[in-house]
């Protein structure tokens, strides 16, 4: 038996695609996917409209997905995270229905529990056998992980694994099985791989990232969580890894291994495994090619799915096993909610993506960000977009001191006694303001163009459209 | 207390507007060598405005002007002064004439704009005539209150190579010490420039403090913390300090002229140095309890 059909479009015809359907697509090839655009544009080719496209996240690559916006091939959007230029078309009011912004972990319990049924996944596999075994290890388009795309394959009625290397079956190694793929399509290439995985992950030289970076890792020091079994996750830009690389100092200098580190994972985080800051990862997203050849050789180094990685529920995550998570902002208000959806001006450029879930279930949640960045203030009275609540937010780490949430008391004493510059958020709002002025309120547009859903399913906040002429 | 000065270029906005959150005891504007001549006015205004309307919370600020014998020395005196900086970098400082001649410079600019505050000046010696002339220098005028070593330029006027082990300069950091010490100033040493190389920072700033610097010049925020390391007291040494203290006390106390501590003499320079210690550990807020 084979489920290798001749065609994407046979595969879309013997899925029984048709207007007003879902249709999802996992984010794993990142900026350089080919898959979702060759596939919306098949779908379009055919005539069928009115579908939704639920992705874990969408990126400018996908951009002529607003083409198929103005023709209504695509009615409804849903992400976890949008990036800037895509956004930005968006907050100028592509769609008429707002897009739906889950969480890592949001999206794939809404996917299990039928809130937001597939009816027909597209999982991109840079390696599959013709029953439908499938991997991201291994392949010219190798991402690592399929962390994103396992909810997709084990609750959409019907699931499209389409690969540029098919494998004489079985495929060793899988992380999607057989049993819940239907066909199988073969193509010249899913991606490219410039976009896919970066080469490397640099950790930044900017003298402020780095101020903020080592006073993170400070905090994580006094906060009494960094011991025997620390676990930890932190981003692969700026400061969250230059953060990593303090922390890794302090943990070989004091001889303390850590359970594991989660998440996205860079090379970084690779090194600290192999030089025994973690006894192992949890990778639900690879960033780099040495994330990816770690995932590939070493058993500790493991592949978990968005569920297993961050949803919510009373069976819990590896998200509630944290310890310590250090995130990022665009704008953290004197509440400390954070706004990671909208830039300075309003328009979409992010989303939680993993933010809100490993907020709630982490024991210590830091943000790591500038007072100011170009002309604005980060620290404001109140966020343009709640995407992650301030009540699950613990510290916030600027260059000019470290604002710990009132909810938090024993953890500002502690960072007191260890000498820390510990100040109130709103001193630390009028130090920037000092500094930029204070910005006028943003204009906003008279649509909705998103709607961000709490990793609970509940309505968080809502992000209009961008005015006239923006 | 200068234990780190970090040097922060007078046409990077960025760098000027963190910069009093980069961890050091002072800052330098630089108006010279980081500034091209096409840039020199509009670094100028850049640094005035840092100054005027930035809060520095603490952190000194120097401004590396330029050379007394450049066109842009006066313009650099007329634009900054008014914002009321703690101390002028002075380069190229060869003799006590032109050092004396900037003070002059100086005081006829401050008298000229009604200025209250008077800077203080800081010679950066970094020719082999600077340090020949390094004692007349500090001892020129009462505003010199430093000498500064610059060892890239030094070493190109040596015609040698400046090396991270820094044998070339051995000479020129001894003679500074020696020469700022008798005059009554203090001595600040020269950067180390390789920005990512911990260890070779370690080592410099160790030894510059063995040789008896004040502290130590930086062009990287990367080097600050081991600077401030390094000329921080150690818990040890302010036990120490603490334990002379106290044996001066009781010695007093029991109307004993010459004390023993831990089977040594406790005289006068012993003393000074614990008081010293003292001071800057209660500077840097360190308690006697923290040590104990």
């Amino acid at each position: 038996m084979s489920k290798v059909v001749k065609s994407l479009r046979e595969a879309i015809a013997l899925a029984g695609l048709r207007d007003g359907m879902t249709v999802s697509f996992h984010h794993h090839l990142r900026n350089g996917d080919f898959v979702l655009n060759f596939v919306m544009d098949e779908i379009a080719g055919m005539g069928i409209r009115d579908l939704t496209v639920n992705a874990s996240a969408l990126f400018d690559v996908h951009t002529p997905l607003i083409g198929h916006t103005e023709s209504r091939v695509v009615t409804h959007l849903a992400a976890n995270y949008i990036s800037a230029g895509l956004g930005r078309a968006i907050s100028r009011g592509a769609l008429e229905a707002p897009v739906e912004f889950r969480t890592h972990g949001g999206r794939p319990k809404d996917i299990a529990l039928g809130r937001t049924p597939i009816d027909v996944a597209f999982i991109a596999a840079p390696a599959a056998d013709p029953m439908g075994n499938c991997t991201g290890r291994i392949g010219k388009s190798t991402c690592g992980s399929l962390g994103y795309a396992f909810a997709d394959a084990m609750y959409a009625k019907r699931v499209v694994v389409i690969t540029d290397n098919i494998v004489p079956y079985p495929l060793q190694g899988w992380s999607i099985p057989e049993s819940y793929v239907d066909y199988v399509v073969t193509v010249d290439a899913i991606g490219d791989p410039k976009g896919i995985v970066s080469g490397t992950t640099q950790v930044t030289r900017d003298p402020v990232g780095l101020v903020m970076a080592a006073q993170a890792a400070k905090v994580i020091q006094a906060s009494g969580l960094l011991k025997e079994g620390f676990s930890f996750q932190t981003g692969a830009g700026g400061a969250s890894l230059a953060a990593a690389r303090f922390l890794k100092d302090i943990m070989l200098r004091e001889g303390i291994q850590g359970s594991f580190a989660s998440g996205g994972i860079t090379g970084y985080l690779v090194d600290m495994l192999r030089e025994g800051c973690f006894r192992s990862l949890m990778d639900v997203q690879c960033f780099d090619l040495k994330a990816v050849e770690s995932l590939r050789e070493d058993p500790r180094h493991q592949e978990i799915s968005a569920m297993q990685y961050a949803a919510p529920g009373e069976r819990g995550a590896v998200v509630d096993s944290l310890d310590v998570v250090i995130l990022g902002a665009t704008e953290i208000d004197t509440d400390f909610h954070v706004n990671v959806h909208t830039d300075s001006n309003g328009s979409i450029m992010g989303g939680s993506g993993g933010h809100s879930d490993t907020a709630a279930g982490s024991k210590l949640a830091m943000i790591i960000a500038p007072l100011f960045r170009a002309r604005m203030p980060i620290v404001t009275d109140r966020v343009t977009c709640i995407s992650t609540p301030g009540q699950d937010i613990d510290v916030l780490v600027t260059q000019a001191g470290v604002a710990v949430n009132p909810r938090q008391a024993e953890l500002r004493e502690r960072l007191e006694q260890a000498g820390l510059p510990v100040v109130d958020i709103h001193e630390l709002k009028e130090r920037a303001e000092a500094i930029t002025g204070k910005p006028k309120a943003l204009p906003k547009g008279d649509r909705v163009a998103a709607k961000v859903i709490s990793r609970e399913g509940e309505l968080l906040d809502t992000i209009y459209t961008l005015p006239e002429g923006r | 207390m200068r234990r780190s000065m970090l040097f922060l270029p007078g046409n990077n906005p960025n760098m000027l507007i963190n910069g009093s959150c980069l961890g050091a005891d002072a800052v330098i504007f630089d108006l010279e060598d980081a500034v091209s001549p096409a840039e020199k006015d509009a670094a100028r205004i850049l640094v005035r405005n840092t100054m005027r309307y930035m809060d520095f919370r603490g952190c000194e600020r120097i401004v590396r002007v330029n050379a007394v014998d450049t066109p842009y020395f006066a313009a650099d005196l007329e634009a900054i002064l008014p914002e009321g900086p703690d101390m002028l970098l002075l380069p190229k400082a060869g003799t006590a004439a032109e050092v004396q001649a900037a003070d002059a410079a100086m005081t006829q600019a401050e008298e000229r704009l009604g200025l209250q505050k008077r800077a203080a000046l800081m010679p950066l010696i970094e020719t082999a005539l600077g340090v020949e002339n390094a004692f007349a220098i500090a001892a020129c005028c009462p505003r010199v209150e430093a000498l500064f070593l610059g060892a890239e330029d030094l070493t190109a006027d040596l015609q040698c190579k400046r090396t991270k082990g820094g044998r070339e300069i051995e000479y020129a950091r001894t003679r500074l010490v020696m020469a700022a010490r008798a005059a009554g100033t203090e001595v600040y040493d020269t950067p180390f420039t390789d920005v990512n190389d911990d260890e070779g920072i370690e080592a410099d700033a160790a030894l510059a403090k063995a040789l008896g610097f004040s502290g130590k010049s930086s062009i990287s925020p990367r080097h600050v913390e081991v600077i401030n390391r390094v000329f921080s007291p150690s818990p040890e040494e302010i036990r120490y300090a603490y334990e002379v203290m106290d044996a001066i006390a009781e010695a007093k106390a029991q109307g004993k002229g010459a004390i023993a501590l831990h089977g040594k003499m406790v005289d006068a320079p012993i003393v000074s140095r614990a008081q010293r210690t003292i001071a800057m550990a209660q500077a840097l807020g360190i308690s006697r309890e923290v040590t104990a």
